[in-house]
């Protein structure tokens, strides 16, 4: 078979400028066709979302706001390993390192922890590269249904830890949730 | 006796007013639904249970808008083009047979608010005449692209009036009336117009199309081209004249089709109702029945709108001239020889 009739579809159909007949030339035929097509979609299914009332359902991969989790006992899990950032592709992660005091071994559970950890709001894309880059099980795109209010300031959309570190009553919660399992 | 015959008019005049301004309105909402429903959408469900109060909601809107009159020197002329659209939309309405008399208090009332004997070609005078709203409003706008729709309006307009006057000859030669109330009245049964005039009926509702300037005719109106339409220049009321025009004479026309080829108020067993429940119920079935089938014809305007899309300019002009006329002319032949034949003066 030549090159050009060939169709990988199956569906090529060859174009014509064959001079019409009668009948064609009428259009009658195809116009009523074209109505029992449109009149069909008169009784199919709507495919609207009545939305304040029925919300459409979250696939399950869906990638809501970050959070940096806490373990059981209420400690941070990050260890500023950087990680994170590196694997950002839209370069959104920043953060800065510390070491871990004696007195602060209730509040992070590694020697080494992530003093400032700022996720830039505007660059991020909720690609979720992060949580699968990080090795501590520290950050996770959460299934919120907020993704980033609006504010009037660009420094507003810079996240800190304050709005990114799970609140520590919620990490009570996720404790008492495994004991009692 | 003469003031109960203006009492009766006036009563019928305010009725048909009334009804047929409610259905111009409710037409806005089925041109909606109707749109969504064959897109597969829902259509506005908010105003009223199922959307009911949208028109009131839009009209609300278009009155509380800002009423904007460009720098044009003819201020007259540019109110006058969306009343002289109304004005004439609604007079149509005047002659049409909605049923065949009613008695109440041992009176006879027709329903109809005038039966004059050239009711016909009063309807094609009047409709004729709404050429002059868009093309008197377009003229004052003082805008070049409300002009040329205008201009595109208005001879697609006058285009097409040939074809269906001719349309409508061969109806007349079987008919011998121009009186609506008698045409209809000689459709009485299944005795429909439709069946004996088939080519007629397609011509006559091919330019009743373009008449009321509804897709596939609708190039008056053409964002891409002419940034709105005739009515690019008006706004909130104005505006609003223009568009309920439309949808009131796209009312009117449904309703001339019906009472002209779908047998107007009659329906199979209208006879025998007559005769078992009383003149009054019979003719109000018959109303329903007229109803019923002017809200299918409204209903098929929007349906075709939203299959066919619109004709090029060339190709609108030569359907309407090239196509339509001589069709219409043979058509006139053909209904001749068969009248003749039927008659037995042939040959």
């Amino acid at each position: 078979m030549a090159l050009q009739t060939m169709s990988l579809s199956g569906r090529k159909k060859e174009v014509s400028n064959k001079k019409m007949t009668f009948l064609e030339r009428l259009y009658l035929w195809t116009i009523i066709k074209g109505m029992m097509i449109t009149i069909g979609h008169l009784f199919t299914r709507k495919v609207t979302i009545k939305y304040p009332e029925q919300v459409r359902e979250r696939s399950k991969v869906y990638r809501g706001q970050h959070l940096l989790k806490r373990d059981e006992q209420g400690r941070e899990n990050c260890t500023a390993c950087g990680l994170c950032a590196l694997s950002c592709p839209a370069e959104a992660i920043t953060m800065t390192a510390s070491e871990r005091k004696p007195s602060e071994k209730h509040l992070y559970r590694e020697e080494k922890y992530a003093s400032v950890y700022e996720i830039n709001m505007l660059r991020c894309i909720f690609c979720g590269l992060c949580e699968e880059a990080c090795p501590k099980d520290a950050i996770y795109l959460t299934e919120s249904k907020v993704l980033v209010p609006s504010q009037y300031d660009r420094e507003d959309f810079i996240f800190g830890k304050d709005k990114l570190v799970m609140p520590l009553t919620e990490a009570m919660k996720n404790a008492q949730l495994k004991n009692a399992n | 006796m003469d003031t109960a015959i203006i009492i009766e008019k006036s009563v019928l005049i305010v009725a048909v007013f009334a009804l047929t301004m409610l259905m111009a309105m409710y037409a806005t909402l089925a041109e909606r639904k109707v749109a969504a429903w064959l897109q597969d959408r829902i259509g506005p469900n908010r105003a009223g249970k199922g959307g009911i109060l949208q028109p009131l909601a839009d009209g609300l809107k278009l009155f509380s808008k800002e009423e904007f009159l460009p720098d044009t020197p003819n201020k007259f002329l540019f109110v006058a083009g969306p009343a002289i659209s109304m004005s004439v939309a609604l007079m149509t309405s005047a002659v049409i047979p909605w049923g065949d008399k009613l008695e109440i208090a041992g009176r006879t009332v027709i329903m109809q608010a005038t039966d004059i004997d050239v009711a016909l070609l009063y309807v094609f005078g009047v409709l004729s005449v709404g050429v002059y709203g868009i093309m008197i409003g377009a003229w004052a706008s003082n805008n070049k692209f409300s002009l040329m729709s205008a201009m595109r309006a208005s001879s697609q307009m006058i285009s097409y009036e040939v074809a269906m006057g001719l349309s409508i000859i061969a109806l007349l030669m079987m008919t011998g009336t121009l009186s609506l109330r008698e045409i209809a009245a000689q459709q009485s049964g299944m005795n429909w117009n439709v069946f004996y005039q088939p080519v007629g009926f397609l011509i006559f509702l091919v330019c009743s199309f373009a008449e009321t300037n509804r897709t596939p005719f609708d190039l008056a109106e053409c964002e891409a081209e002419l940034i709105g339409g005739y009515h690019t220049e008006y706004s909130s009321m104005r505006m609003g004249f223009y568009l309920f025009a439309e949808y009131a004479s796209m009312f009117i026309s449904s309703t001339i089709l019906a009472v002209l080829y779908f047998g107007a108020y009659n329906y199979p067993g209208m006879q025998w109702a007559v005769e078992n429940w009383g003149v009054n119920v019979a003719n109000i079935i018959g109303f329903l029945a007229l109803f019923a089938k002017l809200c299918f014809f409204i209903f098929f305007y929007m349906w075709v709108r939203w299959t066919i899309p619109r004709f090029r300019y060339d190709q609108l002009m030569r359907l309407g001239w090239q196509m339509l006329i001589p069709l219409a002319i043979a058509n006139i032949f053909v209904t001749a020889i068969c009248i003749l034949w039927s008659d037995g003066n042939l040959f």
